[in-house]
């Protein structure tokens, strides 16, 4: 593996080698000495041009926990404030040697254009691309599941037959993007519930079948439910009346919760609006995973970066996203 | 020493040099030293470096069980039935000092039985001892998990040419090899087969497994 780009890149195989890396990694995570030298003497940036801090952290904990050096980049009150191109900013982070970047970027594409440019030749982990993808999450979620479902015996497996239902707002969730076609590789079933101003404008967005009322979608019982956050910042047109309805019609309530199988999952990729999408009592559920995805989170992350960095061939001229 | 190894011709540049009956008694003497080294078997834990270290750790364990009373009778805090509370194996390619030379390396499992290995006496089992480099990732490794009394190295073939200021213990055989040379152990477990045989490093492929074997020597 050289980028991380988009889970549409990844084959099942390779998908499932990173989930099983990722197991050993939370392996070494429950250990006193939570540190690998795997990555000693590597220096990865976080190039953050869209704030974070949940998704930032867990990257940087991910490389320190391999012993990599992590120099963080944020776009405000930098150089990107006063016009500098994306060219010129990551040529000059080149001359200062670097080993990896993790890229997350307002313009949907962004990293692909960074990776296949030829302005540095480092391996790139997308970690959020405006409203394309957002592969780590995809891996930490379907990571999650894997666990919940088949426990110590996970390894090797995949998601077969499981019946995944995504609500909310998926026109502009890269998660949603990135769990469909990482879901169906590995052999899950994926179900959007929004509303049509919500949802992008095909009949089967990304594979997905699609349902406009969530009762009925949950009457479905599906295995795990995902409840999307409502991306205040991208709420700048008529996509819904107002918070009240939108609850009403698309969270995940009290008494939707109180309706579903004891054995669903519950998960939501953080940072949770409760009372708008997800229901407190439905969020601090044993079934809600929404703690263990951190956790796993940086599991997953230290996986990627530790294929990303080691794993590929050195000089290798490929545009391939997997070496 | 074991006796009895065949020094057969197979084919051209490859010779099998120990087969199942050598291997299991190599095996054998390595257990008996182990427990006379430490006296019993009090504190003894074994932890095998995979793949083919964890293999013969497992069967070091069970000719433990055999010969040695003490070896099953202490209690097994959360072991699983039927499986040594003294096994478990030790990934090492996190650890290796050629990572991100071009080899991408799957890490492997790394369990450690539930008494941990504080205070105990650790022996780390290994296929072939050649550099040396695997064990000071290992012992690189151990670091990361406890602080044993003491480590042992315990291993099947030693080849050679180390790299670094490392012994072992307890060999099963000593191979003198020239370094261009490619020593593979192949065990039933993993592939079909119990052999240790040299080879001509030119392009063989220790994936193809019990290819080449065409009858025993006493």
């Amino acid at each position: 593996m050289k980028h991380l780009l988009s889970t549409a890149d990844l084959s099942r195989a390779e998908a499932i080698h990173i989930l099983d890396v990722a197991e050993e990694m939370a392996e070494v995570n429950t250990r006193e000495v939570r540190k690998l030298p795997a990555l000693r003497g590597k220096t990865v940036v976080n190039l953050f041009f869209e704030d974070s801090t949940r998704t930032r952290i867990s990257f940087e904990a991910a490389a320190k926990r391999l012993s990599a050096d992590v120099l963080n980049f944020a776009a405000k009150g930098s150089s990107v404030s006063k016009g500098e191109s994306l060219k010129d900013t990551v040529q000059t982070l080149g001359a200062m040697g670097i080993d990896g970047i993790v890229m997350r970027h307002g313009a949907s594409g962004a990293p692909r254009v960074l990776a296949d440019a030829d302005w540095i030749d480092v391996p790139v982990v997308n970690a959020g691309d405006g409203t394309h993808e957002h592969p780590t999450q995809a891996l930490l979620d379907a990571f999650t599941m894997r666990r919940r479902l088949h426990g110590a015996g996970s390894r090797g497996q995949g998601l077969d037959g499981v019946r995944v239902l995504i609500v909310g707002d998926v026109l502009h969730s890269r998660v949603a993007r990135s769990n469909a076609w990482l879901l169906r590789t590995l052999g899950a079933s994926v179900t959007f519930a929004a509303p049509p101003t919500l949802l992008p404008a095909t009949t089967t967005p990304f594979g997905a079948a699609v349902h406009h009322d969530l009762d009925v979608a949950l009457a479905e019982d599906p295995d795990v439910v995902m409840t999307l956050r409502i991306q205040q910042e991208r709420m700048n047109d008529a996509f819904f009346p107002n918070p009240r309805e939108y609850t009403r019609h698309w969270g995940l309530t009290a008494s939707r919760f109180a309706r579903l199988d004891e054995r669903t999952l519950i998960m939501h990729p953080g940072p949770m609006n409760r009372g708008l999408e997800i229901a407190g009592v439905a969020a601090d559920d044993p079934r809600s995973t929404v703690v263990e995805q951190v956790e796993n989170g940086v599991s997953v992350r230290m996986a990627v970066l530790y294929l990303a960095l080691t794993g590929s061939e050195p000089n290798a001229a490929t545009k391939e996203t997997v070496a | 020493m074991p006796s009895g190894e065949a020094g057969k011709e197979v084919g051209v540049g490859t010779r099998t040099v120990l087969q199942h009956p050598d291997i299991t008694r190599a095996l054998t003497r390595i257990a008996h030293e182990i427990l006379e080294a430490n006296h019993g078997a009090s504190d003894l834990v074994l932890l095998g470096i995979p793949t083919r270290g964890a293999v013969l750790a497992e069967r070091l364990d069970r000719i433990l069980s055999d010969i040695e009373p003490e070896w099953t009778s202490e209690p097994a805090d959360g072991a699983t039935p039927g499986r040594s509370h003294r096994v478990g194996t030790l990934d090492v390619t996190m650890h290796r000092d050629d990572l991100g030379h071009g080899i991408g390396r799957a890490p492997h499992r790394t369990t450690i039985p539930a008494s941990g290995i504080d205070g105990k006496v650790v022996v780390l089992v290994d296929d072939v001892l050649y550099s040396g480099r695997t064990v000071r990732a290992a012992l690189d490794a151990l670091q990361g998990i406890g602080r044993p009394r003491a480590v042992r190295l315990a291993v099947l073939v030693d080849r050679g040419h180390r790299e670094l200021p490392i012994r072992a213990d307890h060999v099963g055989k000593n191979l003198p090899t020239a370094s261009d040379e490619r020593v593979t152990l192949r065990l039933t477990e993993t592939d079909g087969t119990d052999e240790v045989v040299i080879e001509q490093s030119e392009t063989q492929s220790e994936t193809q497994s019990g290819t080449q074997r065409d009858g025993g020597t006493a």
